[in-house]
């Protein structure tokens, strides 16, 4: 075709291939399949919102000055003429008031950073809840699991950078749990703000890593986290004809790409729109950093809430004096407890294939009740989570409700530490509630809606069986049983091998087998 | 069995390989049964509308170029917007307008292009679902042997394993190289410096007046009327060569209660004037402005995590994370009548730290 034609294309095509061999390239991945399902597209949505980031902050970085040095505001914003304040927050004022279109970008970019956490964090929730992380992608669900982080800290530093009123008492937060940790601590301090707290350097400091450190950091990752999904080929919902060996869906070219590439225009365009309509982060109604003015019922950015709920959550006076020094637990414990969650979120695919034994590859999905113990400990870790989070605004709560602080923080309290609890038996028994039910349908039939009346006089609702597609789809799930204990070949039951079998027992126990051929045949019979 | 033209040579492959075999590696503790349901196999490709109806293939068709035109439309919109709604600066709605118009039209732009594209995925081009078959991640045993080989070669050819010296010299100083960065970063901060003296004094002196925030006005003891209260910095804080930073540490809130309210500890009795007490405003939790006083309770909340400080008691935690009392500054007068501190405080302000005792 190519000869025929011989037009311009063609000819630069062969340019190119004769140059970079790129035709290996398009036949390598031209016709990838790629399958379908909406919440595969959460995954997307942080690239692009990522994409948007760094655009938008580009264009940012040409107007922002990353600089303590102070500065009398001269713009068009009256309120604050003459007001002594940073060149970081004049320049951003500036961005806002006098570049057309620079407040804009500062919205786009500071939406686009809240829809890039927050899409982490859903792409996240569907890992887990449909078991994809399980073998070969355990150590991608790591770089993922840096890369939320990451996210956090690229918002938390950019949150940072105008230098008003909020984002310095955020890092007044900061410097005062960094002066919490023993021995260290009042050191960091000293160094992150190069002397005494604002000091004149920790915008530019934060500048540093907040355009070029940390965004080197997300590109790599990123990279390395799709090499791997090309690699390891996309994982797929249970259905028909979907095998652990195969993978069905849709071409790179021309199908995907074009869905995959409109949605990202669809996701800037969302992100247009919000800027468009909505105000975010409106620095000229709290003005410049001063370290006194109060600021009630102000927050965090919502990424950063579950931290800032965290110190809100501690019992009181868990301070101590011990040896001559300050053992700060009200702020070390708090950490403790976050870098606790954080680590199990972390290593959860290890401790789940420690437990299965289960050393095969993992391709088709799980339906999160048929994980019904991890669809459990996720509704649990969501829960605990939830509750830190809603601590970040127990003064609007109280407020807004008008109930008593002490109320709120108790009953926060009481979330935190019985809510997963709960969560986890009521989301244990949904899950179970549901495999009976699609067990039900396989065996019986669904039920049609029409009502008959037999002969005898009694009604009935006619059941009408599933066809074969629908069938598979409810049967062919992963069932584990719990672990038998067996003595090595010493004869001894070692204590690795007893805290595997009751982690299996807790895991296992409660099961709902898939249905199997001889059961279906056997209903059949009774009908 | 599933028809499919388009690739049904690797269909057929893929209803061979039946589900749950052929997987390599241990199953652990799942079920592994040959009484599993069958699968059935990819269903049959459904036809959509505008593969059907030419008609509906035709308005999808017209659909997909509008939304393309749409978006050129949008973006000519933002050019002229970016003209038209220039910012004024005598005009604070302007800058509203600008944001407005040129947002609206990059959105048009942006979303035409976008459900443009999505649409024409998902109505006109062929929705043929197609298969690519799984390769074990793991490389193959030749692949891997080779890889061992070459390792081994190399280990051989370097002799890197048998050279054990070499080998742990390296090692050494490939440990020690970047060390020097670590002493580096103590130019972080102000050589000569040590924050724990600095953490231990603030701007308040002996005499020094205490002076209304921000504007700097000394505050007459007669002024603080009962039941008030004022936001306080140290006279002549302005002209600190290192303002902010002295501020943070300085701020302090003056209230005035009823004499008989006050339950004060017996060497702190002379640090208050009639009544007037004066603390630190930096909470002792991790920092933030203490500066909500809640004048019937005499209870002071910090904003940040509700820690709450009880005036009347010295300030004591009555709740919240917070686990010290407010550092109270001693106050007296001058003979002019303006309150004025004894002394420095007696302690270090705000958030804990290690050295702290
Ligand atoms: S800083 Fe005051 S309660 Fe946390």
């Amino acid at each position: 075709m190519a000869k025929k034609s011989g037009g311009l294309t063609a000819g630069a095509a062969n340019y190119l291939d004769e140059r970079t061999s790129i035709s290996a390239v398009v036949k390598e991945f031209g016709r990838k399949i790629f399958p379908d399902h909406w919440s595969f597209l959460l995954g997307e949505v942080a690239l692009y919102s990522f994409v948007v980031i760094l655009l938008s902050g580009s264009f940012l970085t040409f107007f922002f000055q990353a600089s303590m040095a102070e500065v009398h505001y001269d713009g068009s914003y009256v309120p604050l003429k003459g007001v002594a304040m940073s060149a970081a927050m004049s320049s951003t004022l500036d961005i806002s008031f006098d570049i057309r279109g620079g407040l804009l970008m500062r919205q786009v970019h500071h939406w686009a950073a809240l829809l890039f956490v927050a899409s982490i964090g859903l792409h996240m929730l569907r890992i887990f809840f449909t078991g994809a992380f399980r073998k070969p992608r355990e150590l991608n669900w790591v770089i993922g699991f840096v890369l939320f982080i990451l996210a956090m800290a690229e918002g938390f530093t950019g949150y940072s950078l105008p230098d008003d009123l909020l984002s310095g008492n955020g890092l007044r937060i900061i410097d005062g749990m960094i002066k919490g940790f023993p021995i260290v601590g009042t050191w960091i301090s000293f160094l992150l703000f190069g002397g005494e707290f604002p000091g004149t350097d920790i915008v530019g400091r934060l500048y540093t890593l907040h355009i070029l450190l940390l965004p080197a950091l997300v590109v790599a990752f990123i990279a390395l986290h799709l090499v791997f999904v090309v690699v390891h080929k996309h994982t797929q919902f249970p259905g028909a004809g979907r095998t652990q060996q195969n993978v069905v869906g849709y071409p790179v070219l021309p199908v995907y790409a074009a869905k995959a590439g409109g949605f990202f225009f669809i996701v800037f365009g969302v992100i247009m729109l919000m800027a468009t309509f909505f105000t975010i982060n409106p620095i000229w109604n709290y003005g410049p950093y001063d370290p006194s003015p109060v600021s009630a019922g102000t927050q965090p950015d919502w990424y950063i809430g579950f931290a800032d709920g965290a110190l809100r959550l501690v019992p009181p006076h868990l301070e101590f004096m011990l040896f001559d020094h300050t053992f700060s637990f009200n702020i070390l414990i708090p950490v403790g407890i976050l870098g606790l969650f954080i680590l199990t979120v972390l290593i959860y695919p290890f401790i789940e294939a420690w437990v299965t034994g289960d050393k095969r590859e993992h391709h088709i999905l799980d339906r999160p009740r048929n994980a019904p113990t991890r669809t459990a400990i996720g509704a649990a870790g969501v829960t605990f989570y939830a509750a830190l989070w809603a601590a970040a605004s127990s003064d609007i709560i109280a407020t807004h409700f008008m109930v008593t602080m002490e109320g709120v923080i108790h009953t926060l309290q009481f979330c935190l530490i019985v809510g997963p609890f709960i969560a986890y038996f009521i989301t244990k028994r949904i899950c179970l509630g549901l495999q009976k039910k699609d067990r039900e349908i396989v065996l019986h039939g669904f039920e049609s809606g029409r009502i008959v009346r037999l002969p005898g006089g009694e009604y009935i609702e006619v059941h009408e069986p599933v066809d074969e597609y629908e069938r598979w789809e409810l049967v062919s799930y992963e069932d584990y049983k719990p672990l038998m204990i067996r003595p090595n070949s010493r004869g001894k039951i070692t204590t690795t091998q007893r805290v595997r079998g009751s982690l299996s027992r807790w895991f296992f126990e409660d099961r709902i087998a898939p249905t199997t051929k001889n059961e279906i045949e056997r209903s059949h019979g009774d009908h | 069995m599933a028809q499919d033209g388009n690739s049904g040579r690797e269909l057929a492959a893929a209803d061979q390989s039946d589900h749950g075999q052929e997987r390599v590696g241990s199953p652990g503790t799942a079920v592994v049964t040959s009484d599993r349901v069958t699968d059935p196999g990819l269903p049959e490709h459904r036809k959509r509308v505008t593969d059907l109806d030419p008609k509906k293939n035709k308005r999808a068709e017209r659909v997909v170029y509008t939304l393309f035109y749409l978006s050129i439309a949008g973006s000519v919109f933002a050019i002229a917007a970016y003209m038209a709604w220039p910012i004024n600066p005598e005009d604070l709605m302007s800058v509203r307008a600008n944001n407005l118009f040129i947002g609206l039209g990059l959105t048009l732009a942006l979303m035409g292009i976008g459900i443009g594209a999505v649409h024409w995925g998902k109505a006109l081009m062929a929705d043929h679902e197609g298969v690519d078959l799984r390769h074990p991640v793991r490389g193959t045993d030749a692949t891997r042997e080779r890889a061992v080989e070459i390792f081994a070669e190399a280990n051989e050819e370097s002799g890197f394993g048998r050279r054990a010296l070499i080998r742990n010299s390296l090692i050494g100083a490939l440990i020690a190289f970047p060390l020097p960065a670590v002493v580096l970063f103590r130019g972080l901060a102000p050589e000569g410096e040590n924050p724990v003296d600095l953490l231990n004094e603030t701007a308040w002196e002996k005499g020094t007046r205490l002076a209304r925030d921000p504007s700097g006005q000394p505050i007459k003891a007669s002024e603080v009327t009962l039941g008030s209260v004022f936001h306080v910095i140290p006279e002549g804080l302005g002209d600190m060569p290192h303002m902010l930073e002295e501020k943070a540490k300085a701020i302090v809130l003056l209230m005035r209660l009823k004499p008989e309210d006050l339950v004060e500890l017996p060497e702190r009795k002379n640090w208050s004037y009639d009544g007037i007490v004066a603390y630190s405003k930096v909470c002792t939790h991790v920092g933030c402005p203490v500066a909500l006083y809640e004048q019937q309770t005499h209870h002071l909340l910090c904003p940040c995590h509700q820690s709450q400080f009880d005036v009347t008691n010295h300030c004591a935690v009555i709740f919240g994370p917070a686990a010290r009392p407010l550092p109270q500054l001693p106050i007296a007068i001058d003979d002019e009548g303006y309150l004025i501190a004894q002394s420095d405080f007696h302690e270090p302000v705000g958030p804990s730290f290690w050295e702290r005792h």
